[in-house]
């Protein structure tokens, strides 16, 4: 147990070496940074409001004024583009932490507890077969009305978006997780811990939640791409936050329908999703890479 | 084979009766009453009818019930009576939509062979590029073809469809005029012209989903030939003599595919979303253009019908992919 302690420090101090040799993982996280600096404290220093039309600027393009132009309505796309993407994140991040909440739970179970497996290991495959997009839309069509009606028009569809998001995003998560407790929890120190007299819950909760960790993490990332992308999809089908409330899907949606007369007003909105989601995935490979014990093993002989 | 076969295809049966009942129970569960929208001069008995006679008053599990016999009985057989020419399917009742008061089949029936063109042409060109692209990168691992092939796949992955097929339209309808933005559903291939003109709208709906197969695809399958390639048995065919090329194309190729197929299957319901974003873009008179019209007219026969169809492609795709698995690795039948 003496020993125990600056092992994982060492273990941790490799995993960070790792990912900081990882040029496109430490460039995505980078990128990262700065998109959530922009629209978490974006809006402090350009105090122009999203919503505010000044229609004598209308279509207008770059200027000092409206730094990416003005909209059809004459609303500032900077303070837009930076109102959608605080929206565009804060539903990302939520979706994942649901899915990754049920997908964890799911997950651990099926791999602890037996007569589980199969049961949830058959609902897993049951609902990676369902048309996910077409479900989606059914059920905004179909309760968007009365959440809206007991939340707002903003929060309700937040809500609905996050939960549908979540209910329909955990099962990669619990695949992995179920796959990574079932070898951890064969390991000597499991074994240990129960000949100590450990209660099953403990081990779960402090043996082995802890080892599998790292999948949960590379899988986090990736929910979170996969999440903004299916907001964007939703909003750009015209079926997510009212019309009024940007965020980068509706204002790519928006875009279009000036596509012939001002191209590049789609330009914005669809390289911040892409590169969002492209700096994830590559945090994600970058995650992948420094925590496989096997990359680790053959990057460097020391651990 | 066979054996195999059959028993793949009774697996896929409960499957889809568990798709069936979530998608019953949704809208079943779903706030508001599909009477809720008659006009208020209606009485309320005439109203009660209404109802008894659209079979709300019944208890759930007979409503689900008739539901599927209305799937799996009723519908097909007016379809094979519509294919054959004879009258099979009589008076039975069939699912109206409420948009073009037609039956939702039918609208089915004319749409799906867009949606399956455009989904399968993207397939074909992913395949016929990612494979190879994941092959030449694993055997030159961190060259720099691999390099590239990364970047790129990286990119085609995290490119959403709804942008990258704008950024095509601005591209090459608006600048550069190759391509009609514009999906011509009325266009009927007569003759080479014509031919050519239908592959000149399809070329951007399908490059589109074919850039993110071709980016998933050739990732799963570099992935997978290299866990291969450091086995016995590739050292052994080298040692044998033979050449490179054999090495890599007969002997990896044909080891590695596998997993790759079972990874795709998994991205099939994504590739179908995809579909529905794409035929949107494009103005594609498929599925997805059906689905998403249906929707914001409230229409919910045909939304109901036509996300069950969409199941059923899903579950028909990994049918698929199971019997492929089979034949390219015959000790998955023994199982």
């Amino acid at each position: 147990m003496i020993e125990a302690v600056p092992v994982r420090r060492l273990l941790e101090r490799h995993v960070v070496r790792q990912f900081m040799r990882h040029k496109g993982a430490l460039l995505g996280f980078a990128f990262l940074v700065f998109i959530l600096a922009f629209v978490l404290l974006g809006p402090l220093i350009w105090t122009i409001d999203p919503q505010f039309i000044d229609i004598r600027a209308r279509n207008s393009g770059m200027s000092l004024a409206h730094p990416l132009g003005a909209d059809q309505l004459g609303r500032d796309m900077l303070a837009r583009l930076m109102a959608g993407g605080r929206a565009s994140v804060a539903v990302g991040a939520a979706a994942m932490l649901l899915s990754l909440l049920i997908g964890g739970l799911v997950g651990l179970l099926a791999g602890f507890v037996r007569w589980l497996d199969g049961p949830l290991m058959r609902l897993t495959d049951l609902f990676l077969a369902l048309p996910l997009l077409p479900l989606l839309l059914v059920v905004i069509l179909l309760f968007r009305e009365s959440l809206r009606a007991a939340f707002g028009p903003e929060a309700g569809i937040f809500i609905l978006m996050v939960a549908v998001m979540g209910i329909t995003g955990w099962m990669q998560t619990a695949r992995v997780v179920r796959g990574e407790v079932l070898t951890v929890k064969e390991l000597e120190f499991v074994a240990a811990a129960r000949s100590v007299g450990a209660p099953e819950h403990r081990i779960a909760g402090r043996h082995v939640l802890p080892n599998v960790l790292s999948p949960i993490m590379v899988s986090a990332t990736l929910g979170m791409a996969n999440a903004i992308i299916t907001e964007s999809a939703l909003s750009f089908l015209g079926l997510g936050f009212p019309s009024d409330f940007a965020t980068w899907g509706r204002l790519l949606f928006d875009a279009t329908d000036y596509l012939q007369q001002y191209p590049g007003r789609v330009l914005w909105p669809g390289l911040a999703i892409s590169l969002t989601v492209l700096s994830v995935n590559y945090i994600g490979d970058g995650l992948r890479d420094s925590l496989d014990p096997r990359s680790r093993s053959m990057h460097s002989g020391s651990l | 084979m066979p054996v195999y076969t059959v028993r793949r295809v009774l697996v896929a049966v409960p499957t889809l009766l568990l798709i069936s009942l979530i998608l019953f129970l949704l809208l079943d569960l779903a706030p508001g009453d599909p009477t809720a929208q008659l006009p208020l001069t209606i009485p309320p008995e005439v109203k009660e009818n209404i109802r008894r006679s659209l079979g709300l008053g019944e208890p759930i599990h007979v409503r689900y019930l008739l539901w599927l016999k209305q799937f799996f009985v009723n519908e097909p057989l007016h379809l094979m009576s519509q294919l054959t020419g004879l009258d099979l399917g009589g008076d039975r009742h069939r699912v109206i939509s409420w948009q073009t008061r037609s039956p939702v089949v039918d609208l089915v029936v004319e749409r799906l062979p867009q949606t399956l063109w455009v989904v399968g042409l993207s397939y074909v060109a992913g395949i016929a590029i990612g494979l190879p692209v994941g092959i030449v990168s694993a055997r030159h691992q961190y060259g720099w073809f691999d390099q590239v092939g990364t970047f790129v796949s990286m990119i085609g992955f995290s490119v959403p469809t709804f942008f990258s097929g704008v950024l095509l339209i601005v591209v090459f309808s608006v600048e550069l005029g190759w391509f009609p933005s514009i999906y011509d559903t009325t266009h009927r291939v007569t003759g080479w012209d014509s031919l050519l003109f239908q592959l000149r709208q399809m070329a951007m709906p399908v490059a589109v989903l074919a850039l993110y197969n071709a980016a998933q695809i050739s990732r799963f399958m570099r992935a997978s030939a290299l866990d291969n390639l450091t086995l016995d048995y590739v050292r052994t065919a080298r040692a044998k003599g033979l050449s490179e090329r054999k090495v890599i194309f007969v002997h990896v190729l044909r080891n590695a595919v596998g997993p790759v197929v079972t990874v795709v299957a998994l991205g099939v319901p994504g590739i179908f979303g995809g579909a529905i974003i794409t035929e949107q873009i494009f103005k594609v008179n498929g599925l997805g253009q059906l689905l998403i019209t249906s929707i914001q007219a409230s229409d919910l026969p045909t939304v109901q019908t036509l996300t069950f169809v969409f199941a059923v492609l899903i579950v028909a795709c990994n049918l698929l992919a199971d019997l492929l698995l089979g034949i390219l690795d015959p000790r998955i039948r023994y199982d």
